[in-house]
Order: structure tokens, then sequence, then C-alpha cells
């Protein structure tokens, strides 16, 4: 058990309000690079939030009547979806599995995947035009039934309820909530089935959002199979994310975590880069059978091929050797920067989907505005305080109180 | 660990097979000329170009002091301008054309909108209703013509295109456009007729027409029939449309989503029954 902090055990001695208001005053320090440098960028972010909402969309972007989805759907959205999908793999392998040695990493994973979603939806928001008519959709007045954008939105949605549940057990501990905490542990399978089932459907459901635009993403990126390929890479996108945030809260948190998962963690990285390596092989596979299908080689000897290379052999193909290298020699270092590689191979495939190779006849091209660039930072940002606000608090990263142990 | 592995495989390829099973099940093409559909024939040999649909449109949707811009000489419809005309320079000369929603026959706007807000009219318009809109812009993105337009400087978007005058047509009248064009080159009727008349003209002046009634099956067919003199890329329109409706192209998509919903939580839990004794196994390394 950790040394520092064991707030769950204390509770029972202070009313529950007072128990939340000490929770909520900051812990650790808060002059950190990182505080000093995203704080004025939230700021900042919010007067630009609230100027989208007093002048228009148009007023802090760039979008046209041409490009009418821009950053914060091209990044918040159908990229940073693909990037909290090992939220659903690593369920995939702890619950379905039984594959008992991810367990340490899963709690940290499912709540990155929660707050990720949470803080997309609200980005979304931010880009609908008329967000109060969001209501239409949920309540149910108006089903477009027939609609990708539809069905991937309540994926999303009932996912977002989904990841709650999973995670809702951290949080009864942290309250000392013992009664809830078995009800929220027995629901969870259901919620973990589920959820993988919802995922799936809403990874590849955002592929499929783009197959009506066949006219307007170049051909080496756009063909009918792109809901296969973005559930595929999604599987490695998120684990690629796992091992990252893994080792960056190895560094930030080791005062929350066990002593012994710590020394586990190795063991963890290599697990992960063999099923990373797996999936990109698997990925690559379909890109090349694609390749053939459309007889893609006659855009290959032009910038935009040259471009599609890059993101294949460099991001794809590469890190997917060094994976399978790292494996076979256990090689910590070659496992995080693959996973480094691997996002940015991601990135590039959903921005050159959404964006870059977007309406790429044009001559009048789309560059995001510094306004949405500076909005999209201040909802990382904030994702990532609210994040170590609940890391600092709850059961997260060291095992829950004795009185959970065992039951979930 | 060698049986989970297997059965992670398993389920990764049911799952692929239920997204390519609903591939095959393509589009019954739901309807195509079922109702009749009311249709605009735009002939541009007789069109002259005065720009006139483009005032009486403005007016018909509440912009009564519209004024065309003299640049660009190509123009485009946007948030204001429901239809515009351009001149395009052609192997036969000077020849103007008008541009607005092609209102199709199965129209991927309608298909792509999670709200219902657009709407494909049994009267034949695809139409914008503002109560359903969410301004996701998602229209913007499936319309293979780039009709839809949004209100970016507006903190209450309205998404802008041609909705052929759904309330004149409603009470039996004939849209703006085409009831007031002097020289007849709108002709406004079923989209069956129009399509019969459109073929006589050009086999009766085979010179004069070039042979092709664009919108007959461009996108699956839309209500806004084009003649013109000259081969159809010549007047700047898009000839690689597919002749094939663009709602076909997720169809196989969203109809294996029902299927995967319900095997993949089976599979799953089959999975977990299997692997649930081995409490103690670990991975192999
Ligand atoms: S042209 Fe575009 S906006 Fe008009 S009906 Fe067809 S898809 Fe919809
Ligand atoms: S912008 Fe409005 S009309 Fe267009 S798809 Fe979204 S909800 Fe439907």
């Amino acid at each position: 058990m950790s040394k520092t902090i064991n707030v769950a055990e204390s509770v029972p001695n202070q009313g529950f309000f007072q128990f939340l208001l000490e929770e909520l005053k900051p812990k650790g320090k808060i002059f950190t690079p990182f505080n000093i440098i995203s704080f004025p960028i939230i700021i900042l972010g919010l007067v630009i939030i609230y100027l989208r909402f007093k002048n228009g969309i148009g007023s802090v972007t760039n979008l046209t009547q041409e490009v009418p989805w821009g950053l914060w759907i091209g990044f918040d959205v159908v990229t940073g979806v693909a990037f909290a999908g090992g939220a659903y793999v690593l369920v995939f392998m702890v619950n379905i599995l039984n594959l008992k040695k991810y367990k340490p990493i899963l709690r940290i994973t499912v709540l990155n995947g929660f707050l990720a979603y949470l803080f997309y939806s609200a980005a979304l928001l931010l880009d609908l035009g008329r967000p109060l008519n969001v209501v239409n959709v949920v309540i149910g007045n108006n089903y477009g039934v027939s609609s990708v954008l539809f069905l991937v939105g309540w994926h999303f949605l009932l996912y977002m309820l989904a990841l709650f549940i999973e995670f809702s057990p951290a949080v009864a501990e942290w309250l000392n909530a013992k009664k809830a905490h078995r009800f929220l542990t027995a629901i969870s399978m259901g919620a973990v089935i589920f959820g993988i089932t919802l995922s799936v459907l809403h990874q590849s459901g955002i592929g499929a959002l783009f197959l009506m635009a066949k006219d307007k993403i170049h051909p080496l990126w756009y063909n009918s199979y792109l809901p296969l390929l973005f559930v595929v890479s999604s599987v490695f996108a998120g684990i690629s994310m796992v091992i990252l945030e893994g080792s960056i809260s190895h560094k930030v948190f080791t005062d929350y975590m066990d002593k012994t998962d710590n020394k586990h963690h190795n063991s963890i990285l290599v697990g992960l880069s063999k099923i990373c390596a797996l999936g990109m092989f698997v990925y690559m596979a379909l890109l090349v059978l694609v390749f053939i299908h459309e007889k893609n080689w006659v855009h290959i000897n032009s910038p935009y091929g040259y471009w599609f290379l890059v993101e294949v052999i460099g991001f794809v193909m590469v890190p997917m050797l060094m994976f399978a290298y790292a494996y076979r020699s256990h090689n910590t270092l070659i496992i995080k920067i693959a996973a480094i590689m691997t996002l940015i191979g991601i990135l590039l495939n959903r921005m050159n989907i959404s964006i870059i190779c977007y309406r790429w006849e044009d001559t009048e091209r789309y560059v995001p505005s510094w306004q949405e660039f500076i909005v999209t930072l201040t909802i990382v940002f904030i994702e990532i305080w609210v994040l170590r606000w609940i890391v600092r608090r709850m059961p997260v990263l060291r095992s829950g109180p004795k009185w959970a142990a065992g039951s979930h | 660990m060698t049986l989970s592995r297997r059965t992670f495989l398993k389920a990764m390829g049911a799952t692929a097979v239920a997204l390519s099973v609903g591939k095959e099940a393509t589009a019954q093409t739901s309807g195509e000329e079922k109702p009749e559909f009311m249709a605009i024939l735009y002939d541009s040999t007789k069109c002259v170009g005065c720009l006139g649909c483009e005032y009486d449109c403005a007016e018909a949707h509440g912009n009564p002091d519209y004024e065309i811009p003299i640049d660009p000489p190509m123009r485009k419809t946007d948030d204001k301008q429901r239809t515009i005309v351009n001149h395009y320079e052609t192997s036969k000369g000077r020849i103007p054309r008008k541009m607005q929603c092609m209102h199709c026959n199965q129209p991927a706007c309608d298909a792509a909108c999670l709200t219902q807000a657009m709407h494909k009219c049994p009267e034949g318009p695809v139409i914008w209703r503002e109560d359903k809109c969410m301004g996701c812009r998602y229209c913007m993105i499936s319309c293979p013509f780039d009709i839809p337009k949004f209100e970016y400087g507006s903190t209450n978007p309205q998404i802008v295109k041609c909705d052929m005058c759904i309330d004149r047509i409603r009470e039996g009248e004939t849209p703006a456009c085409a009831y007031n064009c002097p020289e007849e080159a709108l002709v406004y009727g079923k989209r069956s007729d129009l399509i019969r008349e459109a073929r006589r003209r050009i086999v009766e002046e085979p010179d004069r027409y070039y042979d092709h009634i664009y919108g007959e099956h461009e996108a699956g067919g839309t209500s806004w029939l084009y003649l013109s003199p000259v081969p159809f890329n010549e007047l700047g329109f898009n000839v690689n449309i597919q002749k094939s409706s663009y709602p076909a192209l997720t169809k196989g998509f969203i109809s294996s989503i029902a299927p995967v919903d319900i095997l993949l939580p089976a599979v799953l839990l089959g999975i977990y029954e299997a692997t649930k004794s081995n409490n103690t196994k670990e991975e192999d390394q």
C-alpha cells in the first residue's frame, strides 16, 4: 500500500461534506511547469469558447462551405476516439480473456477512456451550430435511423455510460460506499460486454461517416472498407496510447501507485507490444488488399502518393517491426518509441481522411485558425487536470481499500 | 494462453465477417420512380442567362434587395443565395448554366441527417427543417453536389439551400424560378413526363443537344434535369458522379449494425465463460 494517501480508510471519522470539501483542495505542487503552461492556455481557450457562442462558429474558425468539419471534429473526435480505443481492448483482455496480468493498468485506462469521451462530446457540442437541438436525437422525436451519424452518436453515448459503470467501483471505494460498491461491481460485467460491442460499432462507424464523401477524399484514403480499417486501427492506436500514458503516469504519479505494480510494468509493456504488432500486421494486410483491389498504384507517383507512403511505411510498418523486435528483445525503450510513432501514424491517417486529403483538388485549402488549436489544447489540458484530480484521490493506480479486494 | 489467443482472433474474425456480410447486402433501390416526384427541366440551349431566376429566388426566400455581385465571374451558391447562373466558355460559345440543389431521388443529405431535418418530401423537393437541425453539417460532408450551405456568422445558424419552393408546390403553384422564366428554359412537371420531354427534344434536334440528360441517372436520379448543347463537363458539371445513389454507400454498414449488436455480446459471453476457469493463467512470454 502507498504511504502517502489512504483516504478511504480515514473517511468514517469525518462528515461526508467535510470529506468532499477536503478532497476538493488541490493536492501536490501548484507551480509545476505543466500548470504554468496549461493554465493560461485554458483561460484563453475559455475566452475563445465564449466568443464562439457570442459571435458564431465562423468568428473563431477557418471553416468554409467546402470544408465544414475542421480540427475540432478531425482531431478531437475522429482521432481522439481512436486514441481512446485502449479502454475497450484492455477491458476485453482482462475481463473477457481473463488475462490477469493487465489488471493493474485497467482502471487508469478505463478512466482515461471515460474522460476522453466526456471531453470529446464537449468538443462536439462546441462544433454544433444549433447545439440545443441535440435533444432531438436523444429524446427521440426525430430519429434519423438511416443516418450513420445517428448510430455513431447513440453508440458513443451508451458507451460513455458503460465506461462510467466500469469505473464506478473506484468511486465507491473512494467514498467508502460498500453497498453501492457491491451493486456496481455486479452490474459492471454487463457494462463490459456491451461496452466492447458498442466500441466495435462506433469505432467502425467513425470510418463509415466518410463513406458518402466518396468524391471528396483522395482515392488513396477513400475506400469502402473504411469502417473495418478504422476498427482494426483503433486496437493498436488505443494500446499505444495505453503504453504512452502508462509510461508518463509512472513518472508523474509514482506516489499514488503500489510498489509491486511498478516492477510488473515492464512485462505488461512487452505483452502489449505483441498485441500492437499483431494488430498492425492485420491492418497492413488489409491495406495491401485494398490497395490492390482499388488498383491504387496509379496514384502512387504523385505528392499525395508519397504522403501516403510516409504514413503507411513510416508510421505503420516501421513501428510494427519495432514492436515485434521489442517483444522478442524485451526492450521497453523501443516499445515506447514505437508507441509514439504509431500514435503519429494514426493521427496522420485520421487527419488525412478528415482534413488533409479532404477536398484535395481544391485550390483554396482549409488551415485551422490559431483559435481552433487553442480550444483543442484547452480541452486536452482540462481533461488532464480532471484526470490528475481523480488519480490523486481515488484508487486508480493503487489497489482499493481492503474491504473491496477480491470483489472486482 | 494459446486458447485465449485463438478465441480472441476468432472474435475479431466474427466481427469482420458481420461487417462484410452487411456490405454485400447493399441497398434494395428503394422505389426510385415509385412516387411521382415533381421535377424541373433546365434547357441551357433556351436559357439566355438573364439571371432573372436569381432575383425571383431571392425574393421568394425573403431577400428582395438581392444584388448580384460582379466579382467573381464564377460564383457559387452560398449561405444567402440559393441559386446562381454562371456563364461558361465552351466549344459552342458562351453558355449559361443554372445551379441549385438537385433534389436527388435518394438524397445523401437526407440519409446523413441524424435528426431528419433534411427531408425528402413525397412531392419531390428536399427541404431543411429548422426546428430539427442541430447544425452538425454532416449533410454538407455527404452531399455530392456541395449544396447545403451553413451560416457561419450566425449564433443560430441555418442550413441554406434550394427548397424547390415547397410552399408554392403544396399550394399547387409552380416554383418561383420556373414560373418567372421568360424563355421557358425552366419547365416544371412530373419527373417522368419531363424525362420524356427531354428525350423528345434530343431526338427531334440532335444537332442542338448533347445526347445526355444530366440528372436522369446521376446519384441515382435527381429531380433537377439538365439539357446541354455541349458535353456536361464543359459546363462545370461533375461527370464522375456515380450513377447509383449515395445513401447506398452506407447501407451495408448500417445493416451490419444490428447483427453485431446482437451477436457480439453472445460471442463475448461465450469467451468469458470459456476462460473463466483459467484463473491462474498468465500470458506466456
Ligand atoms: S443535391 Fe445535395 S442537398 Fe440537394 S438533395 Fe441531393 S444531396 Fe441533398
Ligand atoms: S446540419 Fe442539420 S440538416 Fe445537416 S445533417 Fe446536421 S442536423 Fe441534419
